[in-house]
């Protein structure tokens, strides 16, 4: 293997060297998926483009009432940032289930996205957020949703020389919590079987306005739930009303069989999941349930 | 293949080395460096046996290529002790036998190192938490947690 290892310091200047190169490349930030590929011989690489020297790749920066965060944040770093964690504590605790201490001090959000695992643990909660990627590329820069990153286990909707140098986590108003909950056997260091985020906007007394939920690991890609949404919008979410939207998800789900959940599993658990996180996401807006 | 020539800390030395590209950090200190104490146990980021910090931050060097340590500062198990005084949460992992075939311990001592800095007074539940990725195939985890939480209570003492 003759892997070249390049450290540009524009993002303009990686997208080139990436559009560029003839053969495999890949991009490196935290590296905790990518490495583990490279040396498990899943991937064989002529060239890693190390992005951490970009201007404010390393930033959590406000930005109309939310925060823009750097592509080479880590999970430790996320999880010091009082503001984030204040207004979006879902994607915090979703992130931070996300591997071991030492994995969190190098994991990246974005890194989490463009891996495409469809058991992502950010990538639900920061599809319930809203959330968009900034993507620079060899003709410029565009803001993408991130839940049209993902196309299939493994693949982006990135093209060649494209890389996402920031997510943006948006505002949001009073009484407005999210939260995320996925199922795995081990309380830790394991990866989620089925996975559910609920983000929720409350008016004064205590009705879902607004919702968006977002499941992982029963389909190809993060699934977000209109029809599940409109189950409890207008409610305050009654027995009725979760119910109705815990069937919505249920239906919603396209999962595989493997060695971590059967189908049937999958299906079921993920309603039982955004049942108990809407719950959480609606305590932690102001309502009483 | 281009090697590349790399300037960094380690345990607060300057230190140079050439590696290859695809060299891990934990290959460097090892293989380059002759600091074997980080282990390579899965090579896959699981076992937490190559335990680092890497500009303060806990990490594991085996997911972590040699040439990112440019301009870097990294600690490993060999800058705990001072000279022959063994830091005390060496001193207490040997007091109170929290190892037995000892190849997890310098990843376990690095991590609680890191944790006591943040949190020097951690709950049992937060060092269990927090070592989540350390894992050990002998102690059963008990006599660990102890040790570090008496070096804990000791280095708030001190």
């Amino acid at each position: 293997m003759t892997m070249r290892y390049e450290k540009p310091a524009t993002a303009q200047e990686a997208a080139s060297i990436l559009a560029n190169e003839p053969g495999v490349a890949r991009v490196l930030s935290g590296g905790t998926d990518v490495l583990v590929q490279l040396r498990a011989g899943m991937i064989e690489l002529d060239l890693i483009v190390d992005i951490k020297n970009l201007d404010q790749i390393k930033d959590i920066t406000s930005e109309d009432g939310g925060f823009r965060i750097g592509a080479a944040v880590s999970g430790a770093s996320l999880g010091e940032h009082a503001g984030v964690v204040a207004l979006w504590p879902g994607v915090i605790e979703a992130f931070e289930l996300i591997g071991s201490t030492q994995v969190q001090g190098r994991a990246t959000m974005a890194g989490n996205l463009c891996n495409g695992s469809p058991a992502a643990d950010s990538v639900p909660a920061m599809a319930a957020a809203n959330a968009t990627a900034r993507i620079v590329g060899p003709d410029g820069e565009r803001d993408c949703s991130v839940q049209d990153i993902p196309v299939s286990p493994g693949r982006t909707s990135l093209t060649k020389g494209e890389i996402v140098t920031s997510i943006f986590l948006p505002a949001r108003p009073e009484r407005a919590a999210d939260a995320y909950l996925r199922f795995t056997p081990r309380t830790e260091m394991d990866i989620a079987v089925a996975s559910a985020a609920v983000s929720l906007e409350l008016d004064a007394g205590g009705t879902c306005t607004a919702a968006r939920i977002a499941l992982g690991a029963i389909a190809p890609t993060v699934v977000l739930v209109d029809a599940a949404s409109k189950c409890i919008i207008g409610t305050k979410l009654d027995a009725a009303a979760l119910e109705a939207m815990s069937t919505a998800c249920s239906a919603a789900c396209n999962p595989i069989d493997d060695k971590r959940g059967t189908i049937e599993f999958r299906t079921q658990v993920v309603g039982v999941l955004a049942k108990r996180a809407a719950l959480i996401a609606y305590k932690r807006a102001g309502g009483r349930t | 293949m281009r090697n590349l020539h790399i300037s960094t800390s380690v345990n607060g030395d300057q230190t140079e080395f050439v590696c290859a590209p695809d060299e891990t950090l934990l290959d460097v200190l090892r293989n380059r460096l002759g600091l074997t104490g980080a282990k390579e146990g899965c090579g896959t980021g699981d076992c937490g046996a190559c335990s680092v910090t890497l500009n303060g931050r806990l990490v594991c060097s085996c997911l972590v290529l040699g040439v990112e340590a440019e301009g870097a500062e990294i600690g490993t198990v060999e800058g705990l002790a001072m000279g022959d005084h063994l830091h005390p949460l060496q001193r207490n992992f040997i007091d109170h036998a929290a190892l037995q075939c000892g190849i997890c311990t310098p990843g376990i001592l690095v991590a609680a190192k890191a944790l006591l800095e943040k949190n020097p007074n951690p709950t049992d539940e937060e060092i269990r938490y927090w070592l989540a990725g350390n894992l050990c195939r002998c102690t059963g985890y008990d006599k660990i947690i102890k040790a570090v939480q008496i070096a804990a209570a000791e280095m708030r003492g001190a």
